[in-house]
This record gives C-alpha cells, structure tokens and sequence, in this order.
C-alpha cells in the first residue's frame, strides 16, 4: 500500500525510518483532504443540479447561517488541520534534534559544488558516504551565497548559510546511491550543483575512512578545488590548534583549564554558559562560529567585550576546524590525541 | 437626444468614455476613478500578456532536460522576469487598481474616491515604475529571482538596482491606491450605506488596502537596503561585509507574505459578488465572509516565517509560525463554505462568470488544502524550494486570483463598456483555461513531491515526462487565454448591447445605467437594504441584451 501510493504521488524511495514517517503523513494529509474537497464539490454539484436557474426573475428564499453551521465551519477545519500539525511538528522536532551519537560530516556549499569533510581528515567533493543504520550529522554551511542541502531520498533539507553553521540529520538504513540537490537559488549553474550520497554497509565505511584517514587513498576524492585552500594536514583537530595558534586565539583562550582574557576553551563544548545579558546559551557549533564571526554578539557574564571579529579573516574550512579543535578538549572524553582516531569513532563502535 | 428612447435604456448616451470629452488628453489628465481604472485594466493586461509570453519561454525551454532554446543566464533572467511582471505589474494591481478603481465609489454610492488626483499620481506611478523595470530588463536584466536573495542579489553581476527602483516605486502606487480605498470607504459611503450593508467586494477590497499601506513599505526599505548594499558596498544583509543572509529573508517575506493576500483578497472580494449575483441569491454567511478577510488580513502579517523553515530557525520559531499559518486555512475554508452554501436554494445560471467561480472554488480548495500541508513543518521540508511549492503557489495566487480576474472582465464587462462577450466562446475558452491551467500544474505538483527543485536550467531525465506535460498544458492555457483577448477586444466594439443590468444582479453596481455616468448616479442614492437581496421579484426592466449583435 506505502509502495503503490508513493508511486501514485511520484515520490522518490524512502532512505530512511524518517522519510517514511513523513511519507505517512503525507498520505493522511492527501487522503483526508481529497475526500473534504470532493465533499464540498458535491454539495456544489448537488446545489447546482436542483436549484438550476429557470427563470431569469425569480425570487429565491432568504438563508443565513444558524451557530451551529458557523461552529462547523470555524471548528471542522480547526480540528483537522491541528491534527495534522500534532503530527508534523513533533516528526520536524525530531529532525532538528540530532542523536546524542550521530558522525558529524562538515558540508559546505560553494558555487556549485557541495564538499564533504570527515572529523580526522578524509574530505571528498561531490560525493557523501556514509554508513547504514548509524545517525549521520551533518555541519553545513556556505562559502559564498546561500545554497540549500536537500536529499529527495530521505526527504531532508537545509539552507547553508554564508558564516554560518546549520545543522541537520538523518539515519539512511538503505545502501544506495541518492541524489543531492541545491535547493536556494545560487547562480548560473544553480541547477549543476549535484552531488551523491552513497549510503554504504557500515563495515564497508569503516574500511573506507580506516583506509582514507591512513591517507593510502587520499587522491581519490580529495582533489582540491582550484582556488580553495586547502588545510596541509591531514588532521582536522591538528589543524584547528594549527590554525588557533597562527591567529593568536591562545593569548586570550587558555586550553588548560585557566581563566584568562577570554573563556577557557577546555570543556567548552556543550557547556552551559552564562550570558551578560543574563540568558544561558549552550557552547554548540553554532555558538562557537558565531563567537568567532561577530565575538559581542553574545558575551559569556564576566568577561570583557575585547574580541575582534574573525569574519572574512578566516575561511569556513578553518572555522571547522578551529571548532572541532574545542571539541577535542573535553577532560571527560576519551583520551584523544592527534596520533588517534577521532572522538566519534569510539562512540559509534556499539 | 431622447432621453426616453429604447436604445438609450440600452446604451447610456451620456457615459464616462464620452463625457466630459473624449481624445487623449481628457483619458492622460482625468480625474474620474472610471477611466483611471480602467487605464489600469489595459496596464496591467498588456503586463499580463508579458510575463505570459516569458512564462511559456520558460516551459519550452524546460521541454528537454538539457538547454532547449536559451542559455541558462538568459533563463535565469527569463524566470525573474516572469516573476516580477506578473506580482508587480499585474497580480498585485489588476483587481484592485483595476476593477476596484472603477467598482468601489459606484458600489458605495460615491461620486468619486476621496482624492481623485493621488488616484490619478497612483497610476503614473504605476506606469513610471513599470518603465524603470523594463529599463532594467532591457539593460541586461536580474537574474536573482523575484525573491532578490541575499548575497547572492547583492553580488550578482546583473542589473538589480533599475529592477529594485521599479519595483520601490510600484510600491507607492499601491499604497497610494491603498490609502484612497480606505478613506473612501470611511467617509464617502451614500446615506444609508452602513457597514453591515457595505457589499462583500468593498468589505475584502478594504482588508487589502489596509495591508497595502502597513506592509509595502517595509518592501521598499528592504529594496533600498539591497539596492544600496549593490551599488555602494554596504554590509546589510552580505555576512562579508558584516551583514546578516536571514535578515533579508524576514524583512523581504514580511511584505511577501502579506502581498500574497494583496493578490487573493481581490479574488475573493470579485468571487463573493459573482456567486451571490450568478447564483440570484443573498450570501450565506455575510458577515463571517466580511470578518474572515479582515482576520486573514491580520494573521497574514504573522505567518512570514513559514517562508523560512530550512533557513535554520529555531524550532519553535517554525512551530509558532506553522500554527498561524493554518489559521489562513480556517478563515479560508470560512469563506469556502459560505460560498458553497450560498448556491443553497438559489437559481443558479451556468454563465462564464460561473465557471470561473467553480475553477476558483477548485483551485482555492486544492491550493489552500496543499497549504495546509506545508504548514505541517515536516512535509515541508521536503517540498520547500521545490516545484511543489511553485505549484502550490501558482494554484493559490495565479489559479484564484486570474480566475477571479477572469469572473470579473466577464461580469463587469457590460458594466464598464456597455456590450457583452459572446457567451459560448466565452465558455469554451473557460473550459480550456481551467483545464490547461491543471495540465500545467498538477505534473508540477508531482515534480516537487519527486524532489525537482525549482529555478532549475537543467533536470535529471526522470523528471522529463512530468515536465513535458507541464508544458503541453501550458499551451492549452495560453491558446485559452488568447481567445478571451480576442474576443473581449471584439466585443468593445461589435458586441451586442447589454443594457443596464444583464445578470438581473442586485449588487448596487447594477442601480446605475451601463456604461456609468461620469458622475456615476444622476441622483445620489439612498440605501435602504443590504446587498444582492434577492426575496422579492425582479421589477421590470428592459434588461436582456439586445439580440441583434450590432446594434449602434
């Protein structure tokens, strides 16, 4: 039934538990509401054929509404429609709230390609894998105008940003090959900017990144745009402190714990932090990137609003490593080093 | 001339196209809201005419998967430009500058709209904002969409900034044209013209004119801002030069949103007279169809963010916007209901005003039941920027609101030129038309649901079938809407004569010869019952059409 009505409508597989959820309020919506129009056709038809003009002068009854007519027109549609919301908003709250567990995978729009970097190192273009069955995160944002990340297949979307970063997830449980579209508007060859996301067994992905982060395959899918920079290591954590360092974020940020001109950034990942403004604000990558590209934006109480923005100084590929070097200094974490494998690795291993 | 001749209860001798004068001059500098009305009929027409030829360029180049017969910059611009003529130059002025210019004063038994010269200015506004955007189409035009997303309108390396001044300018004209409506309405009612007699075309023109004048200019500001953030390198809305991508989004949906009701209002205010007047029968339901304009009016200005689903706003900020956005759906089925339920023991004439209804009626339910579900927020997500959503739109404000514009040439035809259309080219035309119109876009429908986004050049080929019969049924509603031209034009001058009131209607349009007096009414009226009352029988007029077709 789910297969012959998604053909009826044209959709495209269901990738993912998620898509097929809204796939099912997809047909509620369509079945409940074909049948409401032909209701009110009906009655137009059945008006129609009995009262047909005959005569061009005729006087015709007056009829006005009684309450409870106004009560059925006001209430029928207010019940139904927030139904369907009652159905739709929790299955949008799921999509905006990411598994605590899911792989994180930077994505980042530019005109008009769509590139894909690994925590660890691996990045590719055009091209997405990840493994079945596992919750996949994806940081997304923008080199330059606004692009927007949408997969048909597991009926996601969302808008990458110019210095921004958004999130969205997803947990594909097909192997397949999946097209990835740009959705917003970008340009000339809006329409070329096409990517693939290769949804593949979970052994089978972590043979690849095993291989990929070892650096044998490293030429495959990593060729550098012309133009882009390109972060020499092959680190993404290494990078980051590479890159802290060159712009001198430790003369205000302390990584051991101490407090100093800014907020130390040991533990600052998903810590509550206090706001001048007298809000909470939870250290996320969003707020991270913020920081860095409009720093007075939001002030952690008790600190001075001394920091320059980093806006235009630093590069989306940098922020995300900056971002994911604050990531790594988590004391509660599992021993990370450069010289091994990323935090998320250990968390996915069930 | 004698007075009391049989031709003259026909064809008012003394009417607004002859008198005072005729010649050039007397239409450029009149003051008479007849003839600036229908100055904007034939504006907004010939506007209509052009983004109908950019929007069939459109679906033939989208015949094939790969280029067809433009390069994708000029595709680009073409389907910018589509956009921008058909909102600004047509939807947004046609029925309220057009047939509400020339029906309002006369339907509240008013001489005149309160200030005849800003009416006057409106219109050259109108056209002076028309000419600076065919300037800047001219001048290479935009390629950005009628949107103007920033950053990318804002770095684009097109003419925006003569496209965004026309478009500034336009705004004034509405908001002038706007302000007159409201005026007019609150002090040059007839005696005994009370509000709950006020017909339902004004009570919805209203509603429209109050969110002309809160929401438009914020529309300007926001043109100005990305005008000057082109031109002068000013970081508003580009996050390089310290501007915020999003902010455009809320300020530019702000107006957008609203503007979208700019457009169906009207169309609801013309379909609220043609079912009552075609139907010969009191509205069911009076004055919850006049509060549910003004209550979509108002929660029009609340539901913006549901433009703005992927653009990484809060949950809660898509949740709060996904419930306002359903109560436009309720004031919506409001007015569906009522309409339906108005045909209810009346004495219902299938004419081409009829038909237009029921395409209407089709393309109202249909688009607004498809609203509904984008409001869900989940489903949403799928189908935002993509043809569902092109679709969506077009059956909404494109599908309702030329219906409604259609209902309206037809019925008010004989009020504005005395003559009336040939009825059965006017119903095979209505049938091409609304089934062309659902040949167009239910394959559209389906795109968006297999994941097609819009503004595309190029597709994957499995979007090739949908695509070609989108465009087959474009032809047939084009082929559709030619015929109306045709025939309306012919009709100006060979169609039969229509007499005061040919659909025996009760609107209080109908009381005044046809065409109207330049003063509208020889007396001014006095009201005493309320609109398209229908209980007692018709008193004997001579009122059918003459039956010799050239009758001078």
């Amino acid at each position: 039934m789910n297969e012959l009505i998604r053909r009826l409508l044209f959709l495209p597989e269901q990738a993912s538990e998620y898509a097929r959820d809204v796939d099912k309020l997809h047909f509620t919506i369509i079945t409940v509401t074909m049948v409401g129009a032909t209701g009110v056709f009906l009655a137009a038809l059945l008006f129609f054929v009995k009262w047909k003009r005959r005569s061009d002068t005729d006087p015709t009854p007056r009829v006005q509404p009684t309450a409870v007519h106004e009560v059925f027109f006001i209430g029928g549609p207010l019940l139904l429609f927030l139904a369907f919301f009652a159905i739709g908003f929790p299955q949008y709250m799921r999509l905006s709230t990411p598994p605590e567990d899911a792989m994180d995978v930077y994505v980042q729009g530019k005109q008009w390609m769509w590139k894909f970097a690994y925590p660890g190192g691996p990045n590719s273009l055009d091209v997405l894998r990840v493994p079945a069955g596992r919750p996949v995160r994806l940081l997304i944002t923008s080199r330059d105008v606004i692009h927007s990340f949408f997969v048909p297949a597991l009926r996601i979307k969302q808008d990458a940003l110019p210095g921004r970063y958004t999130q969205t997830w997803f947990n594909a449980d097909r192997p397949g090959r999946y097209e990835i579209f740009c959705a917003e508007y970008c340009g000339l060859t809006h329409s070329g900017m096409f990517a693939e996301l290769v949804v593949m067994p979970a052994s089978d992905f972590d043979t690849w990144i095993a291989t990929q982060r070892r650096g044998l395959a490293s030429a495959q899918d990593s060729a550098p745009i012309p133009g882009e920079q390109v972060l020499p290591s092959s680190n993404i954590v290494e990078a980051g402190q590479r890159i802290a360092a060159q712009n001198g974020c430790f003369k205000c940020h302390s990584v051991d714990g101490t407090r100093h001109i800014g907020p130390t950034w040991t533990d600052l990942y998903l810590r509550e932090e206090r706001l001048q403004n007298g809000k909470t604000v939870v250290a996320d990558e969003a707020y991270l990137t913020k920081s860095m590209m409009d720093p007075s934006a939001d002030i952690v109480a008790g600190f001075q609003n001394v920091m320059p923005t980093y806006l235009g100084k630093l590069s989306p590929p940098e922020v995300a490593a900056i971002v994911e070097y604050i990531k790594s200094l988590r004391t509660t974490a599992v021993a990370t080093g450069p010289s091994e494998g990323p935090v998320y690795e250990s968390v996915i291993r069930k | 001339m004698n007075p009391s001749s049989a031709s003259d209860l026909l064809y008012n001798p003394r009417n607004y196209l002859n008198s005072p004068e005729t010649g050039l001059r007397s239409w450029l500098l009149t003051l008479d809201h007849k003839r600036i009305g229908v100055m904007f009929l034939v504006g907004t027409t010939i506007s209509f005419f052009i983004g109908g030829v950019f929007a069939l360029l459109i679906r033939i180049e989208l015949l094939t998967p790969g280029p067809t017969i433009m390069s994708a910059m000029t595709y680009n611009r073409m389907f910018t430009l589509h956009g921008i003529v058909m909102i600004f130059l047509f939807m947004i002025p046609a029925i309220p500058s057009g047939f509400g210019n020339f029906l309002l004063p006369i339907m509240l038994g008013a001489k005149d709209v309160a200030f005849p010269r800003l009416n006057l200015l409106s219109f050259y506004l109108y056209l002076t904002g028309a000419a600076v955007a065919l300037y800047g189409m001219i001048q290479g035009g935009t390629d950005t969409g009628w949107t103007f997303y920033t950053p990318y309108s804002t770095t684009t390396v097109t003419k925006v900034v003569p496209v965004l001044l026309g478009a500034f300018i336009l705004g004034f004209s509405s908001i002038l044209t706007g302000l007159n409506f409201i005026v007019t309405t609150h002090t040059m009612r007839a005696p005994g013209m009370t509000w709950s007699r006020l017909p339902l075309f004004v009570w919805s023109i209203y509603a429209t004119s109050i969110i002309q004048i809160l929401a438009t200019p914020v529309l300007g500001m926001t043109l100005l801002l990305v005008a000057f953030e082109h031109a002068f390198g000013w970081g508003v809305f580009d996050p390089a030069r310290g501007g915020d991508p999003v902010l455009f989004q809320h300020f530019f949906w702000f107006y957008s949103h609203p503007a979208v009701y700019i457009m169906v209002l009207p169309a609801m205010a013309v379909i609220s007279e043609v079912v009552c007047a075609m139907a010969h029968k009191n509205m069911f339901g009076y004055k919850a169809v006049a509060y549910s304009s003004l209550g979509i009016a108002f929660v029009g200005f609340f539901t913006w963010g549901h433009h703005l689903f992927t653009s990484g706003q809060s949950a809660m900020t898509g949740g709060i916007f996904g419930v306002l956005s359903m109560l436009v759906g309720i004031f919506t089925a409001i007015k569906v209901f009522n309409w339906t339920a108005t045909l209810y023991k009346g004495s219902i004439a299938f004419k081409t005003p009829f038909a237009y209804f029921i395409g209407f009626l089709f393309f109202l339910v249909f688009g607004g039941m498809t609203g509904i579900a984008l409001a869900t927020v989940s489903l949403d997500i799928h189908w935002q920027d993509t043809y569902f959503v092109v679709a969506h739109f077009h059956f909404i404000m494109v599908g309702a609101t030329v219906m409604a514009f259609l209902a309206a040439l037809h019925y008010w035809l004989p009020k504005i030129t005395g003559r009336m259309y040939p009825e059965g080219w006017g119903l095979v035309a209505a049938v091409m038309i609304v089934l062309g119109f659902n040949f167009t876009f239910i394959p559209q429908f389906l795109l968006g649901n297999s994941g097609m986004p819009r503004r595309y050049y190029q597709y994957a080929e499995r979007f090739w079938p949908l695509n070609v019969a989108s465009t087959a049924g474009a032809s047939v509603l084009a082929i559709g809407l030619l015929i109306v031209l045709v025939y309306t034009l012919l009709a100006l001058k060979w169609g039969p004569l229509a007499g005061p009131n040919p659909w025996r209607s009760r609107g209080f349009e109908w009381d005044t010869p046809s065409p109207p007096p330049p003063e509208n009414f020889e007396v001014t009226p006095v009201i005493t019952h309320g609109p398209h009352e229908y209980e007692e029988p018709y008193p004997d007029l001579p009122a059918t059409a003459a039956p010799e077709p050239k009758h001078v």
